[in-house]
């Protein structure tokens, strides 16, 4: 069988095997933790807690501001010290709940008591959503809201992107391989949602090992199955991702549920299993932290709040000075310039780089060689897309499909001449939406 | 928050921070300029071997004086120096190649005067130029200068006097004349000094296939185009011989694998590349066949350059998961 995939897309270096190999450990959680009340898409939360009350680990610290919101929960037991405004990985300043950790980790109720097998449809949904789940790939869209399209009975195919095609990631990898169960678990939780689903596991090709242990853990359950993609960034773009598993395509005026999709990353899945099954609120996540500046690369089981510091801390600290730090992949994370930020539902990694390899080259005089056009997942014509938004010709950025872009940023990556493009047309993008708005 | 500011100021190396993506691929223009100057180095070496040295300081000449012109421009205009991107030195080298041996010396002097400064730099420098800088300059030869850029007579190779005055093989296609195939392939034949052999143009054309400079839609289609206009309106229908002799005669090789690929004046989609090659078959199937000269790949490209806005707007591909408007 030929492996599934997209026309586009780029190959660059993965870096992967600095942390691959190391099995995710705890990271001690700091004496201050920092909560922001917008750690997904959609309305912020609101704070439920006042200065100097004491919080449990897992009590609703923050609850969702509105449907497209999620709530807040505290991962450490502690006092409340405060509602102010803290830096977050974007550099923006975001009302951030301050808890002082005590150490003791003294628990909180579970979100529910009710078991899974007695649960009707809209109670799952529900546990889901008060447990504070979003798409913990980096997007942050509250995930219930994903879970109730208008119609549930037209979802035939739920995807769990296994993909993992940004570089150097290896967390999604280590869950795979350490919580194959929890994984499928919480698969089969979301396909009971919909009658007329079926369970996909999408993985890359890179990581056969995983392949093969979640092929031989599916193998006595009807409707979930693996998928093997072929290794290539972004093939866990979501619409990329969808057209590779069902041929679908779709485009950005559309939902995966328009194409009968829905499609979640391991993480929010596991997630899932554990509210469901467990009870659990979402207090963790899995970060890689990793580059060539780190000491001691791994993947690390982090409660959410957590200073990036810290991390960086747990991962034996920095081999040399970085010149460049990035919170998530180096394709679509974010670069810091301050490491005192923390970790939120939707931090997937700190890649430490010794060398900034954006500050090496000088963007230079575009020579329409058409290599943008060659990658571009979403068939677009970044060079001159990147030309009329510099421009800001918003009738041409309209013409050429300029909001089609899904920002991976694969034409910034191999333009000979080192133009920024992803960022001219993601700087356009922004524009007219916030037109649109208007 | 102050205080946080001044912290970070005095702290040594503070990370530099840029837009996403934070990784880039090695490639760059330079590198790629630097491929299709290999590419033509055997086509080079033949036309230097074929015609002597005279060729030779042609080449070197038209090289220099390209990147001259164009650090001269620049140094003037106080705009940043761009020689490394290695586009000028192309460009010199592509004009030595269009420009028989016999040209006097002000020749390569006014060509890349011309390519460099009136097609190029004059319109914005690399990119923006919306005709081939070399072909601009050979077409602008060939209307001033025509007595000696139609003058084709050469000293065979190194060390012999004689000079042999003959007309190019493809003006003895036109004129019902013998022509030998072979050699015609092989490159030792009157013409240009980079256009004669198509076995060694075809060579660097492969290796910028492989390299993956050029793709094969634009090539093969001209190619394709010209053959089967030739076959159609060339009057001797579908003599495989005259069919051959139209493929390797002329400037046809060097024009379709080296000049029209030019990325800067080709449309960027390959559908559009693919009409364009098209285009440029039957307009150089027209000039040949119905034009007063034998030649007609120079202006074809030139006249092909001027439609290429047209056919990228009429080419622009449809994105991922287009749907018909019809809802709205």
């Amino acid at each position: 069988m030929s492996l599934l995939s997209f026309k586009g897309g780029i190959h660059p270096y993965d870096g992967k095997e600095l942390s691959k190999n190391k099995a995710i450990i705890d990271a001690q959680a700091g004496k201050e933790l920092v909560y922001p009340l917008s750690q997904h898409i959609g309305a912020p939360a609101k704070a439920i807690v006042a200065k100097g009350a004491r919080v449990l680990c897992g009590q609703c610290i923050a609850e969702a501001g509105g449907f497209v919101s999620a709530p807040v929960y505290s991962s450490v037991s502690g006092t409340v010290k405060g509602i102010e405004k803290r830096r977050s990985v974007t550099g923006d300043m975001i009302d951030s709940i301050i808890i002082e950790n005590d150490g003791e980790y003294e628990q909180a109720d579970p979100i529910t008591d009710k078991a899974y097998e007695d649960m009707s449809r809209e109670e799952v949904i529900d546990v889901i959503k008060k447990a504070g789940i979003v798409g913990m790939g980096g997007a942050g869209f509250p995930t219930h809201v994903k879970l109730s399209p208008k119609d549930p009975d037209k979802i035939d195919t739920v995807i769990v992107n296994c993909a993992e095609c940004e570089p150097y990631l290896t967390s999604d990898y280590r869950k795979m391989l350490e919580e194959p169960d929890k994984l499928i678990g919480g698969l089969q939780i979301e396909v009971g949602l919909f009658k007329n689903a079926r369970g996909i596991l999408a993985i890359e090709d890179n990581k056969p090992d995983c392949i093969r242990l979640l092929k031989e853990k599916t193998k006595g359950i009807a409707n979930i199955s693996v998928a093997v993609l072929k290794t290539k960034y972004p093939q866990g773009s979501e619409r990329q991702l969808i057209y590779a598993v069902t041929k679908r395509a779709i485009n950005s005026k559309m939902l995966p549920a328009d194409a009968g999709c829905i499609v979640n990353n391991v993480d929010t899945v596991i997630a899932i299993n554990n509210a469901v099954r467990e009870g659990q609120p979402l207090i963790y996540r899995i970060v890689t932290v990793s580059g060539d500046a780190i000491k001691e690369p791994g993947n690390f089981k982090v409660r959410t709040g957590t200073d990036y510091n810290d991390l960086i801390e747990a991962a034996g600290g920095f081999k040399c000075t970085p010149q460049k730090i990035i919170s998530g992949g180096p394709m679509m994370g974010f670069a810091l310039f301050d490491t005192h930020v923390p970790v939120t539902k939707t931090s997937s990694a700190v890649l430490c780089m010794s060398e900034d390899e954006v500050a090496k080259w000088e963007p230079t005089a575009c020579i329409n060689c058409g290599r943008c056009v060659d990658v571009c997942p979403s068939r677009l014509i970044p060079s001159q897309l990147a030309d009329h938004a510099s421009h800001f010709n918003d009738e041409e950025f309209a013409a050429l499909y300029g909001m089609e872009c899904v920002e991976c940023g694969s034409c910034s990556y191999v333009c000979p001449a080192k133009r920024q493009l992803a960022q001219m047309i993601k700087s356009m993008r922004r524009l007219q939406l916030a037109k649109r708005k208007k | 928050m102050s205080e946080n500011i001044t912290k970070n100021q005095t702290t040594p190396a503070l990370p530099s921070v840029s837009p996403t993506p934070h990784v880039r691929d090695k490639s760059s223009t330079g590198k790629i300029m630097g491929c299709v100057l290999l590419g033509l180095l055997p086509a080079t070496a033949l036309g230097v071997y074929n015609f002597g040295p005279r060729a030779l300081v042609i080449v070197i000449s038209c090289m220099a004086l390209c990147a001259f012109f164009e650090w001269g421009f620049e140094k003037i205009c106080k705009k940043k120096n761009t020689i490394g991107d290695l586009s000028a030195v192309l460009t010199g080298l592509l004009l030595a190649l269009n420009l028989p041996v016999n040209v006097p010396w002000y020749i390569p002097l006014i060509g890349s005067f011309f390519a460099i400064v009136v097609v190029k730099q004059l319109f914005g420098g690399l990119g923006q130029n919306f005709m081939n800088p070399a072909l601009g300059a050979r077409c602008f030869l060939v209307l001033s200068f025509s007595r000696y850029m139609t003058d084709f007579s050469y000293k065979s190779g190194w060390g012999s006097a004689d000079v042999i005055s003959s007309a190019t093989p493809l003006a003895d296609v036109k004129n019902g004349l013998g022509f030998n195939l072979t050699s015609m392939f092989l490159g030792n034949e009157a013409g240009t000094i980079g256009e004669t052999s198509a076995l060694a143009i075809l060579i660097g054309g492969i290796f910028l296939l492989c390299m993956g400079v050029i793709t094969w839609h634009l090539s093969f289609m001209y190619l394709l185009s010209l053959i089967v206009f030739v076959a159609v309106f060339g009057g001797r229908g579908f003599d495989v011989e005259y069919l051959a002799a139209h493929l390797f005669g002329g400037g046809l090789m060097l024009g379709a694998f080296f000049m029209a690929t030019d990325y800067v004046t080709r449309p960027i989609t390959k559908r559009g590349q693919i009409i364009y090659g098209i285009f440029l078959g039957i307009l150089t199937g027209i000039f040949r066949i119905f034009g007063p000269g034998a030649e007609g790949v120079s202006y074809a490209i030139i006249i092909g350059n001027l439609i290429v806005p047209l056919i990228e707007k009429i080419t622009v591909p449809r994105h991922f998961g287009y749907r018909k408007a019809a809802k709205e």
